[in-house]
Parts: C-alpha cells; sequence; structure tokens
C-alpha cells in the first residue's frame, strides 16, 4: 500500500515538473505546479511529517499559487521568442541536467550512510505533527523563527516598494502619457 | 519505502527544474523552475529527518517554504515592474546587467 502511493505520488510529483518546463503557456505551467505540490504533500504525509504537508498545501498550493496565476493572468502568458544566444542551448541543457541527476544520485548513494537502505526508526505517532513541529520552532530555534519572519516582513515591504510606480503622486494614466511621448518616468 | 527512493526522487526533481531555468526564457517560468528545485530540496531535507528520526530536518523544510515564499513575492513584484515600464519579459532581451 505504501508503496503504490509512493509511486503514485512520485508520477504525480514528475509529471508535474516536467510540465512545469514542458508547457509553453505559463498559465499550464502554474497548474502543472499545482498538481507537483500535491504529489509532493502526500510524500511528506508518507515520510510522517503532517505538519509539512499541511504547511505545503496552505502556502504553496493555497497562497503562492493564487500569486502566480494573478500575476500570470496580468502580464498575460506571451509566447517566448526562439531567439537562441547560445548556439544548441536546447540540446546541451538536458544532456547538463543529466550529468547533474547522475552526480547528486552518486553523491548521496554512494555515500556511507547506511541508514539510507532503511525506512528509518520506528517514531512515535506524534512525530512530526503540529505540536512537536511547534515545539521545536518556539524552544529550540526561536532565533531562526524570528529571523524567518523579519524575513517575511521584509519581503512584503519590498513587493509594495516594487509595485508601487507613483511615488511621484502622478496617476498611471500621465505615465503612459509620457512614456508615448518618449520622456522617461519621473522616479 | 526506504530513504534513498525519496532522495532519488528528489534528485530528479532537482534536476528537472535546473533543466527548466536553462532552457526557458520567460522570467515567470523561471521562478517557478526554482520552486521546484527549492521543493526537491525540502524533500531531500524531510526524507533525511526520517531516516535519522529527528524532526529537526522537517522545522529546515518549514524555514525553506518561508524563503521560497520571500522569493516568490520579490520575483513577482520584479515581474510586475518589468511589465509596467513595457520592457520584454524576456531574460534574453534583459540583459542591461551583464556588461
Amino acid at each position: 500500500m505504501e508503496a503504490v502511493l509512493f509511486f503514485v505520488s512520485a508520477i504525480g510529483a514528475l509529471g508535474g515538473a516536467i510540465g512545469v518546463i514542458a508547457m509553453r503557456n505559463p498559465f499550464y505551467s502554474v497548474l502543472a505546479l499545482i498538481v507537483h505540490l500535491f504529489s509532493l504533500a502526500s510524500l511528506f504525509l508518507l515520510l510522517t511529517a503532517a505538519f509539512i504537508a499541511a504547511a505545503q498545501v496552505v502556502v504553496y498550493a493555497g497562497a503562492v499559487m493564487v500569486l502566480y496565476v494573478f500575476v500570470v493572468a496580468y502580464v498575460g502568458g506571451g509566447g517566448e521568442s526562439a531567439w537562441e544566444p547560445i548556439p544548441g542551448q536546447r540540446i546541451l541543457a538536458p544532456l547538463l541536467g543529466i550529468a547533474l541527476f547522475v552526480e547528486l544520485s552518486v553523491a548521496v548513494l554512494a555515500s556511507a550512510l547506511l541508514a539510507l537502505d532503511t525506512k528509518g526508526p520506528d517514531v512515535g505517532a506524534g512525530f512530526g505533527n503540529p505540536g512537536a513541529i511547534g515545539q521545536l520552532l518556539l524552544e529550540k530555534f526561536l532565533v531562526p523563527f524570528e529571523a524567518a519572519s523579519i524575513l517575511l516582513l521584509l519581503a512584503a515591504v519590498g513587493a509594495v516598494v516594487l509595485a508601487n510606480r507613483d511615488r511621484a503622486g502622478d496617476t498611471p494614466s500621465e505615465h503612459s502619457a509620457k512614456r508615448s511621448e518618449g520622456v522617461s518616468p519621473a522616479r | 519505502m526506504n530513504v534513498s527512493w525519496y532522495i532519488v526522487l528528489s534528485a530528479m526533481l532537482f534536476t528537472t527544474g535546473a533543466v527548466g531555468i536553462m532552457i526557458r526564457r520567460s522570467p515567470l517560468v523561471i521562478l517557478l523552475c526554482l520552486e521546484l528545485m527549492l521543493n526537491a530540496g525540502n524533500l531531500a531535507l524531510v526524507a533525511f529527518s526520517r531516516m535519522v528520526g529527528n524532526q529537526e530536518g522537517q522545522v529546515f523544510a518549514l524555514v525553506v517554504m518561508v524563503v521560497a515564499a520571500c522569493e516568490v513575492v520579490v520575483g513577482l513584484g520584479l515581474i510586475v515592474a518589468i511589465f509596467r515600464r513595457k520592457l520584454p519579459l524576456d531574460v534574453d532581451d534583459l540583459r542591461t546587467l551583464r556588461g
């Protein structure tokens, strides 16, 4: 049963990942990424990481993907140009990818980590549940937790600064009129 | 399932993300591929935390999620700013800083 679940989730995760890079339209790439994230959440559940799985679904599939969908709808999914600055880039990239995969696999599987071929030790029912993770976050990892919250705050402020172009007080229509006349925006 | 299966899957997902960054031009899709790579790292962290039987790797995965959320917010803000300036959304055209 566990093996079936693993392979179904693994195929979902890999298929979603390949869909992200293969789809021409960015909107479909975002949808493929949502499939990938849900499959990854079920893999986390198989690894007895219930809280991470829930956070994955709520934070990624819920919040971040909505942001992506909005931006794709705003920007519009234009086709990519066929111009290649590096000749043979599309052939070279998968070869480099295969080399990277072999390298990563050899680095991990040929290491002396004997526990890699086990399922890990037996853990109690509370392993990875919200209570246990919360206790770790608020006791042992309090400083990284606060640093993470400051980082989130900084990112939110940065996004507001980046998205706000009317600091000089003029309206967007005036801005586009200026640009069409070839005058640089007053920033 | 043994932990090594999860690690190999994580390596595959990371590779897929890396190949995507190399072959795609749109900054939006490149951000999505960055998400793929971060999530592959998360999967490896959680798998190793299960292997050791210690929950600290899961806390690390949560911090990685926070960093990914910040990266998305700033990256999408940049993309919206680029779009509003009517610049091309193509990483090969946006290369003023390359020297």
